[in-house]
């Protein structure tokens, strides 16, 4: 077990030197650079300005100073905000995307394997059609209409919620539910789906026909085995979680990570925007690679490798 | 296939949907009487009626004719994706499953590791920094979905590559490449393009979703996400200019998704009585 977790180690850290390499070059090399104003700076003023920021160095070099620096945790100065070192704006966006995150996160899979065991338990029944078209109905329903459609039904009719900003608890629970629905669904299709699978297997036939109670065949037999997918599937949810999570800032006005992310690209803050995509591409690795710990504890098949 | 589209009520219905939404995109715009640009001054912000049967938006303009107009470009990214991914993933799959060894497993290696990765943030770098053209647009999509095809064309190939006559091709010192061209790549194209119109729906949901943070389609163009954003920010006084360009865009998700599973399901029941 050791082994597979160094190995899924080396590779996430491969993955997350990649990501920094193509996105540093990728930015660079893209026309157009920081300092292009609807004005156009004197030539010295701009010499200045980029020699400020090393940008009149070598490519190579810059990159070498960039690495070392990220080894050491440094993000680099913010080519636009020019007070902030991206460390600092990161640090004030994060907590808001990742808070966001992990709520929607823990809704979507309560509600998903919930609703999918129920689903699978009573086969074809009217509550199974029913929780199927409900999650064929979630999928179908992007971030990008529920969540205009909950404000306006829950802040600006109801007034249970307020419709933006981040102060109170109550901030968080739109977007929270907005970001959830489409990875609710996809998790309940796929509880659904290996609950079924589990059911029939021999060993969960041997339990019912020795009389266990419904409860406990579900939590002891049933469900250890069949989160299996429902845990492989949490990494790539982190990651779409993140991608909505832009949406969800914008409708919100939560000044979370996307929000930063999506201007410093539009203001080609290149410090920022790698900085960001770093980050993102760090948080995400590392819930997968937590994923892995909890796959491999979960599948006696790794933990005994 | 055909028990798959048409087997039941709801497929039926999702068909004829998503048909209506076709030839609704395709002529719509060409019979309305408005321009999608045509501002009408004696209708700003105007609920629907018999002259706009979506109602206007806040200059004016008709918001039917921008809704199908919008759906245009839904289906052309759609299409112009799903063959990108299909250029980039059925090779990638074929290539890794025939060879094998390590170059298949660093091949896959490289789609699991894209997989783990928020790859909209790459589109929307792309996107951003090298102008917002819409080929550019198509590309970056269809180069972000291609990888679940990639797997499974992999899978197919898998269970091609020992049959009979590729067995005979490579007997007959037919080289590598040639064998994937010509006998790997046409015997796993069917289903591949199959599960291709699977991605259609992710590429809809990322389009409507770049435009929406005002990444993607630029005025006077127009798409879903585009409509769907113009009129979140008017829900309180006019709701029409949200309710049907989101309604055009859920229906339309609906019915490919329900397609979609069905079709899955077919190929999935096909794959395993096969072997």
């Amino acid at each position: 077990m050791r082994y597979y977790l160094l190995r899924r180690l080396a590779f996430a850290v491969v993955t997350l030197w990649a990501v920094v390499t193509v996105t540093f070059f990728l930015v660079r090399l893209a026309p157009g650079g920081p300092f292009d104003g609807e004005r156009r700076l004197p030539a010295e003023v701009e010499a200045n300005l980029r020699a400020a920021y090393d940008l009149d160095q070598p490519l190579l070099l810059q990159y070498g100073r960039y690495v070392v620096n990220l080894l050491s945790g440094d993000l680099g100065p913010s080519f636009r905000q020019k007070d902030f070192s991206v460390n600092e704006l990161i640090g004030m966006g994060l907590p808001i995307s990742v808070g966001v995150g992990l709520a929607a996160l823990s809704l979507a899979l309560a509600m998903g394997v919930a609703g999918g065991t129920f689903a699978a338990l009573s086969r074809d029944g009217p509550r199974d059609r029913l929780l199927v078209l409900g999650a064929t109905l979630g999928l179908a329903l992007p971030p990008i209409v529920v969540a205009p459609v909950l404000v306006l039904l829950f802040a600006v009719s109801l007034g249970w919620f307020p419709a933006g900003g981040y102060a109170t608890w109550k901030h968080f629970v739109l977007p929270a539910i907005t970001l959830a629905l489409p990875y609710a669904a996809a998790f309940m299709r796929l509880t659904r789906g290996s609950v079924l699978e589990v059911l029939s297997r021999p060993h969960v036939v041997t339990a019912r026909a020795k009389g266990l109670g419904r409860f406990r065949l579900v939590t002891r037999h049933v469900l250890p085995s069949a989160l299996l997918p429902v845990v492989s599937f949490l990494g790539p949810a982190a990651a779409g979680l993140l991608a909505g999570s832009m949406v969800i800032e914008e409708v919100f006005s939560l000044p979370g990570l996307g929000r930063y992310f999506v201007q410093g690209a539009l203001n080609r803050d290149y410090t920022l925007v790698t900085g960001a995509v770093v980050v993102y591409a760090a948080l995400v690795l590392g819930f997968n690679l937590l994923v892995d710990l909890c796959y491999a504890r979960l599948d006696p098949r790794i933990r005994h490798a | 296939m055909r028990e798959a589209l048409l087997g039941t009520p709801l497929a039926r219905i999702c068909c004829a949907v998503l048909l209506l939404v076709v030839l609704a995109a395709i002529t719509g715009p060409w019979l309305s009487p408005w321009d999608i640009d045509a501002v009408d001054w004696d209708a700003i912000d105007a609920a629907p009626s018999a002259v706009h049967w979506f109602g206007t938006d806040g200059v004016g303009r008709d918001l039917l004719v921008r809704t199908l107009t919008g759906a245009r470009l839904s289906i052309v990214i759609a299409l112009a994706a799903t063959l990108v991914s299909c250029l980039i993933g059925i090779p990638w799959g074929a290539t890794a499953g025939y060879v094998g060894g390590a170059a298949d497993m660093t091949m896959m290696r490289v789609v699991d590791g894209l997989y783990a990765l928020p790859f909209i943030l790459l589109v929307i770098l792309l996107v951003v920094l090298f102008g917002r053209n819409i080929v550019l647009l198509f590309a970056a999509l269809g180069a972000v979905s291609w990888l679940d095809l990639a797997r499974i064309v992999r899978g197919q190939t898998l269970a091609a590559k020992n049959e009979a006559y590729v067995e005979a091709a490579r007997a007959m010192g037919v080289r590598t490449p040639g064998i994937i061209k010509r006998h790997i790549v046409p015997n796993v194209i069917g289903p591949a393009l199959v599960y291709a119109t699977l991605t259609v729906p992710g590429v809809i949901i990322a389009e409507s979703f770049l435009s929406f943070l005002g990444l993607g389609v630029q005025e006077p163009q127009t798409s879903w996400g585009v409509l769907i954003a113009d009129g979140a920010r008017e829900m309180r006084s006019a709701p029409w200019q949200l309710a049907f360009p989101a309604t055009m865009l859920a229906v339309t998700l609906f019915a490919l998704n329900v397609l979609g599973d069905r079709l899955r399901d077919a190929l999935d029941r096909r794959h395993s009585s096969a072997t």
